[in-house]
């Protein structure tokens, strides 16, 4: 239990908080019991009242979900997936099409969209686990953009690329906000139980050494197909989730192979593959330097340049903006190279890197 | 029949450069045994670098090519001594980590262009951009003629060079067996740099090329790397011979694909087929003719 006791922590946070911004009275207890702390504290224990913020908070819950899904087939399993938005993508599709075709509430796409996207899962991993390493990872990709192109030429189904509008169930964000974080506990709750379970010993038997593990009498098809049913049905709810979220999809957003597969991938690599918490971590961080880019230091840089009334700093912060893309590029090549093992993986690293005088206490 | 003989003529063209594209990056298989899936984006970076010759500097594309050609062996050689060699001593959970890496260049170098020339489109239109001259009905392109020629021209002195030359074969034999080619005395490591720079150079005469009758755009890497992807997986992965095969069935695919099917199907039947080969003959051309 002990190792979770942070994440716990951090977790009952999350669970509170926003909880001030719609019960009337919450607030002020939480303001009064906030105020013990130091002012620059306060700041930081009530941020999640406000609805920019609490909507970076749903994108990086939903990130864990997906990040964590992948962590289960690539990080665990060893099979590194390019094709994570086609589970996406269905899940995405089954909950628009139910309320478009069907006139039903696009919220029963939580029950539709996770077994569909197993659904799709299961000639997916029928064509890509005959195959190893790269091109496992290179028939992951291209399935994944087949899916696309299905998405977009089949018009009569799924309207091309106008793609699916629903009305949103809820103007505030707080409902959302607890559904994705259900489904972060749920997605990080459901793979520690696999992973720690017979099952998952013959996940990481067979990213160690498939061939070891096939004499061993591991079947590893099958093992590596109940690895990919998990995360793709996980995947796949994450999806239904974006679409009642989101409120509209369409094929070039939700089987992007950057925007979903790829991103993935960078969440899960940058948290730190077959870790507990990595992808966790990884959406934290992938979210949040996504955000900081793209609105300039949230607007502190053009705060800036109004208060100091430099052109320089102006231009600075034009430029920061339109790097936020780069970034991402930039902080891959720098983990890649440094935290081989991510943030989390390295963790013991990074710290003695970062304060070099914590102690040798190992 | 025309139109039969257009497309064929069409999707033979549009196969010679395939073909320079995916020579590129079977070389690159053979030797670092990764997929590079950084290839369409660098021949994006040689698009842009003949685009900026042409528009600031008035140069023509031709002459635009050795210059384009020697700043892409250069990048190609940064790329592999900096960020993709020093890799190999270090330790990670997932054995893709070089694969890895190349995602992390392409999106460097697709989110640089777009920093630098914004998403507009580009294009470089030169006399002969819109030229064609006509054999029995049938028209051809003349800037993508001389293309072709160029493309068969790179590809044979490519042969000359693997086959003839001292350090082709050190290529040859990194690629046929690391270790082995280690204990006879070849540098692997710089052979797997300079492979990645040939790799680079040769994609970057293809982007060259491409760029009188082709738009540009930093997202279009991202295409062609699928592109070269297919094109040595037909061909069998790491096989320099396949991928002159393989670039020309994905040219005369899409060529026919496009007029016969429709145009909305030309990218997903490079994909299908992709899958097919994978699953019926897995090491492509390679496995019918054991070259």
């Amino acid at each position: 239990m002990r190792q979770h006791r942070v994440p716990l922590i951090l977790l009952a946070y999350l669970a509170i908080f926003p909880l001030g911004a719609v019960v009337p009275g919450v607030l002020g207890v939480l303001q009064k019991a906030a105020s013990v702390f130091p002012e620059w504290l306060q700041v930081y224990l009530l941020w999640f009242t406000d609805t920019y913020l609490l909507n970076l908070m749903i994108l990086v819950l939903m990130w864990v979900t997906i990040g964590s899904a992948w962590n289960l087939i690539a990080g665990y399993t060893g099979q590194v997936s390019f094709g994570d938005a086609a589970f996406f993508g269905t899940g995405a599709y089954a909950a628009g099409l139910l309320s478009t075709k069907l006139g039903l509430s696009a919220w029963w796409g939580f029950l539709v969209g996770g077994p569909l996207a197993v659904l799709v899962a299961f000639p997916f991993g029928w064509i890509c686990f005959r195959l190893r390493g790269a091109y496992f990872a290179l028939a992951t990709l291209a399935l994944n953009e087949v899916m696309r192109h299905i998405a977009t030429i089949w018009q009569s189904l799924t309207k091309g690329m106008v793609g699916i509008m629903i009305m949103p169930t809820f103007v505030s964000k707080l409902p959302y906000y607890y559904i994705a974080l259900g489904l972060a506990v749920l997605s990080i709750v459901c793979i520690e139980i696999v992973v720690n379970s017979r099952w998952g010993y013959y996940f990481i038997s067979i990213r160690e050494d498939q061939d070891a593990a096939e004499s061993m009498g591991i079947d590893t098809h099958y093992y590596k197909m109940v690895s990919l049913c998990i995360a793709a049905c996980l995947t796949g709810l994450a999806g239904a989730f974006w679409m009642n979220y989101n409120g509209s999809i369409d094929p070039r957003s939700v089987f992007s192979l950057h925007d979903i597969s790829i991103m993935a991938i960078l969440v899960g690599i940058v948290g730190g593959v077959s870790t507990t918490y990595g992808p966790a971590v990884g959406a934290f961080i992938m979210v949040a330097v996504s955000e900081v880019f793209r609105t300039g230091g949230f607007g502190m840089l053009e705060g800036l340049a109004r208060m100091t009334n430099s052109p320089a700093t102006e231009v600075v912060a034009k430029y920061v903006k339109e790097a936020h893309a780069l970034s991402f590029g930039l902080l891959v090549i720098v983990i890649i190279l440094f935290l081989p093992n991510g943030v989390v993986g390295d963790w013991p690293r990074l710290k003695r890197a970062l304060w070099p005088w914590s102690g040798k206490k190992a | 029949m025309e139109v039969f003989f257009q497309t064929l003529v069409a999707g033979v063209l549009k196969g010679g450069l395939y073909a320079l594209i995916g020579l590129g990056m079977a070389l690159i298989m053979g030797v670092m045994g990764i997929i590079n899936l950084a290839h369409g984006q660098l021949m994006m970076v040689a698009m842009y670098i003949t685009f900026v010759l042409f528009h600031y500097l008035g140069v023509d594309p031709y002459r635009a090519l050795p210059i384009s050609m020697v700043s892409l062996f250069l990048l190609g050689i940064f790329i592999q001594k900096f960020l993709l060699n020093p890799l190999m001593k270090v330790e990670s959970i997932l054995p893709e980590n070089q694969v890895l890496m190349t995602v992390g260049i392409g999106i460097v170098l697709t989110e640089t262009a777009r920093f630098i020339f914004s998403s507009n489109f580009r294009s470089v239109m030169t006399s002969y951009s819109t030229a064609v001259f006509f054999v029995g009905g049938i028209s051809f392109s003349v800037a993508l003629c001389f293309a072709f020629l160029c493309a068969i021209l790179l590809t044979a002195g490519m042969f000359w060079f693997l086959l003839k030359t001292d350090l082709g074969r050190c290529i040859r034999a990194v690629a046929q067996d690391n270790e082995a080619a280690r204990l006879m005395g070849v540098n692997a490591e710089r052979i797997k740099v300079l492979t990645m720079g040939i790799g680079a150079m040769l994609v970057a005469a293809a982007g060259t090329m491409l760029m009188p009758v082709y738009y540009l755009f930093p997202d279009i890497g991202g295409p062609f790397t699928r592109k070269a992807f297919v094109i040595t997986i037909l061909g069998g992965l790491g096989s320099t011979v396949g991928a002159i095969f393989g670039g020309l069935t994905l040219g005369l695919v899409e060529a026919f694909g496009a007029t016969y099917i429709g145009m909305d199907y030309e990218d997903m039947l490079g994909l299908i087929i992709f899958i097919l080969v994978l699953l019926f003959l897995p090491g492509g051309f390679k496995r019918l003719t054991k070259v």
